[in-house]
């Protein structure tokens, strides 16, 4: 047995001439909760479609809970909760009907407890209420919440959750978080694709970050937070007479504005910046040493920006 | 929780009901309303035969030059009912329905996201394709069931049973009758067995249900149209429908068992090559819906 729930190697995917996941070295732990992060459009789907057997690689490979895939699909897969760019239901069929299926199809569910283990997934996602309605009466939330329903079946090993907040208000989007928590807690590895880095920061204990196609990142949430770069932040009303004097002092990255200025501190010790300042005759009414948050270190691992509202 | 539990569980093999996918299967079918109202429309086909040539002419056998198979047989047995609406429906309504059903079994699945979710219980691809043909042929014999079956309800409460007069002049007692109608059901579901793998296949070329259902219904047109052009006479043996209202030959005594049989190898040949046409295409293919 490995250590990882998801191992891939070199795993790529060229559809046409583009190059929608480029050679991603996945290594996702038994037990982490796994934060797949990456804007819309840096091949998150499509690398999930991979791990679970839906589309061919071009080339590469990878193993899920240590089977070789997709050699090992049919052994594997049912011990892997999967829910895939969205929900996906017959529109006639109610939310139980549709739970119904799907554990038909599979051959190692155990008819007896399919309606105890249907009504149990149901209830964990709080759709006990509506599992007689068609699921096109069903709000995008409430949709949202069967697909998870639907991973959540059997008795997991590991869970691909591609984007599960999608649609969900911000109750439900706690609600779902809190899941995840309590999946891990259980012993199951979770990983979870996002365009949220808020998600990441809050349920996750790693991540790899994608970035047109490429995994540019892959560590614990730690290790990233460690590697961020501490910065000085001097108040005072003479920012600019300051930003001097942290320049002079080597302090790199610095900036001023109305009433501060900031800068890196590299290898300076906090102290010495202050007793600079102070003997320099800067008016220091207040200094901080603030880490660089994670949306700092993505801006500088992908160059642009992530949508971290919600 | 779940290493444990999952490491008991077997990792092939059915547990508890057999056949549970194929059960689903068929009631998702069954379910459907339009396929509740589809069957029917085929139904009241053989009512209205039956009913027009009763209010038509009570008395003398009706149907003169050019009028369907069977239906001056009608007045003498009810049983002509159900023959009558099998040769008027195996033309367009029942290939439409069967088309229907094809054109829905990976499209449709494909269409509304479910595929994708299947596809990851697991169900194997080629088990998916056996389980959505099974499906497609049970619907091609409940669909050709239902008209003679109803046929044969309305015929015999308005025209009566009794012994039936063969083409050939003949006659047989009703009960061999019946058995006669069963197997041309049977016969039937074969050729249309043969159009539903090659909806199948059509089926796994697009995410569209309703483009694939269209697609069948214009391969079954086209096929009866080349049927009717005399200077590609060569052709017509080889024609998917060009068998299929040889069903008649069921009826003769003794049996024409040429035509039929010829029938039933064409139905294979189709049935072989489209189902093979079918799991190369979508053994491989990406799900991308
Ligand atoms: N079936 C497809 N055909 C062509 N291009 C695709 C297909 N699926 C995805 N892509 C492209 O691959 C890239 C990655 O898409 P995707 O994996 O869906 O990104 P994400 O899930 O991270 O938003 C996108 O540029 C997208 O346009
Ligand atoms: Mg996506």
């Amino acid at each position: 047995m490995t250590a990882f729930a998801v191992e891939s190697c070199g795993l790529t995917k060229r559809f046409g001439r583009q190059v929608a996941v480029n050679a991603v070295d996945l290594a996702v732990p038994r037990g982490a909760v796994y934060g797949f992060l990456g804007p819309n459009g840096s091949g998150k789907t499509t690398t999930i479609r991979m791990l679970l057997g839906l589309i061919r690689p071009t080339s590469g490979g990878h193993a899920l809970l240590g089977e070789r895939m997709p050699g090992g699909a049919a052994t594997v897969l049912p011990r892997v909760g999967a829910l895939v760019e969205g929900p996906g239901f017959h529109p006639y069929l109610s939310g139980m009907d549709n739970l119904r299926r799907l554990d038909a199809a599979d051959r190692t569910a155990r008819a007896a407890t399919a309606d105890a283990r249907i009504r149990a997934a149901l209830d964990r996602v709080g759709l006990g209420a509506a599992a007689g309605k068609r699921f096109r009466a069903y709000s995008l939330g409430m949709r949202q919440r069967l697909a998870l329903a639907a991973a959540m079946l059997a008795s997991r090993d590991l869970l691909i959750l591609d984007e599960p907040t999608n649609g969900l208000d911000p109750q439900g989007t706690r609600e779902v978080r809190s899941l995840i928590g309590a999946l891990a807690a259980e012993g199951a590895t979770v990983l979870l694709s996002t365009h949220l880095l808020s998600e990441v920061e809050q349920v996750c204990s790693h991540v790899g970050v994608m970035h047109q196609g490429n995994l540019v990142a892959q560590s614990t949430l730690e290790d990233l937070r460690a590697e961020a770069a501490p910065r000085a932040r001097v108040r005072t009303d003479r920012p600019a007479d300051a930003a001097r004097v942290l320049r002079e002092l080597g302090l790199t990255e610095v900036t001023h504005d109305g009433d501060s200025a900031t800068g890196v501190l590299g290898p300076v010790a906090p102290e010495k910046a202050v007793a600079t300042l102070v003997h320099d005759g800067v008016p220091v009414s207040g200094f901080a040493v603030v880490a660089a948050d994670l949306e700092e270190q993505f801006v500088a691992l992908t160059g642009e920006g992530f949508d971290v509202s919600g | 929780m779940s290493a444990v539990e999952v490491a008991a569980r077997p990792a092939t093999g059915g547990v508890g009901v057999p056949f549970r996918f194929l059960r689903s299967e068929l009631s998702l079918i069954a379910r459907r309303r339009r396929n509740q109202a589809g069957l029917a429309v085929l139904a009241a086909v053989p009512i209205v035969i039956a009913i027009a040539v009763k209010v038509a002419s009570p008395t003398s056998a009706g149907g003169g030059e050019g009028a369907p198979q069977f239906l001056s047989s009608i007045s003498g047995n009810g049983l002509f009912v159900a023959l009558a609406a099998l040769a008027l429906e195996i033309q367009l309504f029942l290939p439409i329905a069967v088309a229907a059903l094809a054109g829905d079994a990976v499209a449709g699945e494909a269409n509304v996201g479910t595929l994708r979710y299947l596809l990851t219980v697991p169900v194997h691809r080629t088990r998916l394709l056996a389980v959505k043909y099974a499906g497609i042929v049970a619907g091609a014999f409940i669909a050709t069931a239902t008209v003679a079956g109803t046929g044969l309800v309305a015929g015999l409460v308005l025209f009566g049973g009794g012994d039936v007069t063969l083409l050939s002049g003949t006659t047989i007692g009703m009960g061999e009758g019946l058995l006669r109608l069963l197997a041309i059901c049977l016969y039937l579901t074969a050729c249309l067995a043969a159009l539903g793998a090659v909806g199948l296949f059509v089926s796994t070329l697009t995410e569209q249900p309703m483009g694939a259902t269209i697609a069948i219904v214009m391969v079954n047109m086209l096929s009866w149209i080349l049927g009717v052009i005399p200077q590609i006479d060569w052709l017509h043996p080889y024609l998917l429908t060009h068998w299929w209202e040889n069903f008649g030959d069921l009826l003769r005594d003794p049996v024409a068992w040429d035509p039929v049989r010829h029938g039933l190898l064409s139905a294979a040949a189709y049935i072989v090559i489209f189902l093979s046409a079918a799991w190369a295409r979508f053994g491989a293919r990406d799900v991308t819906s």
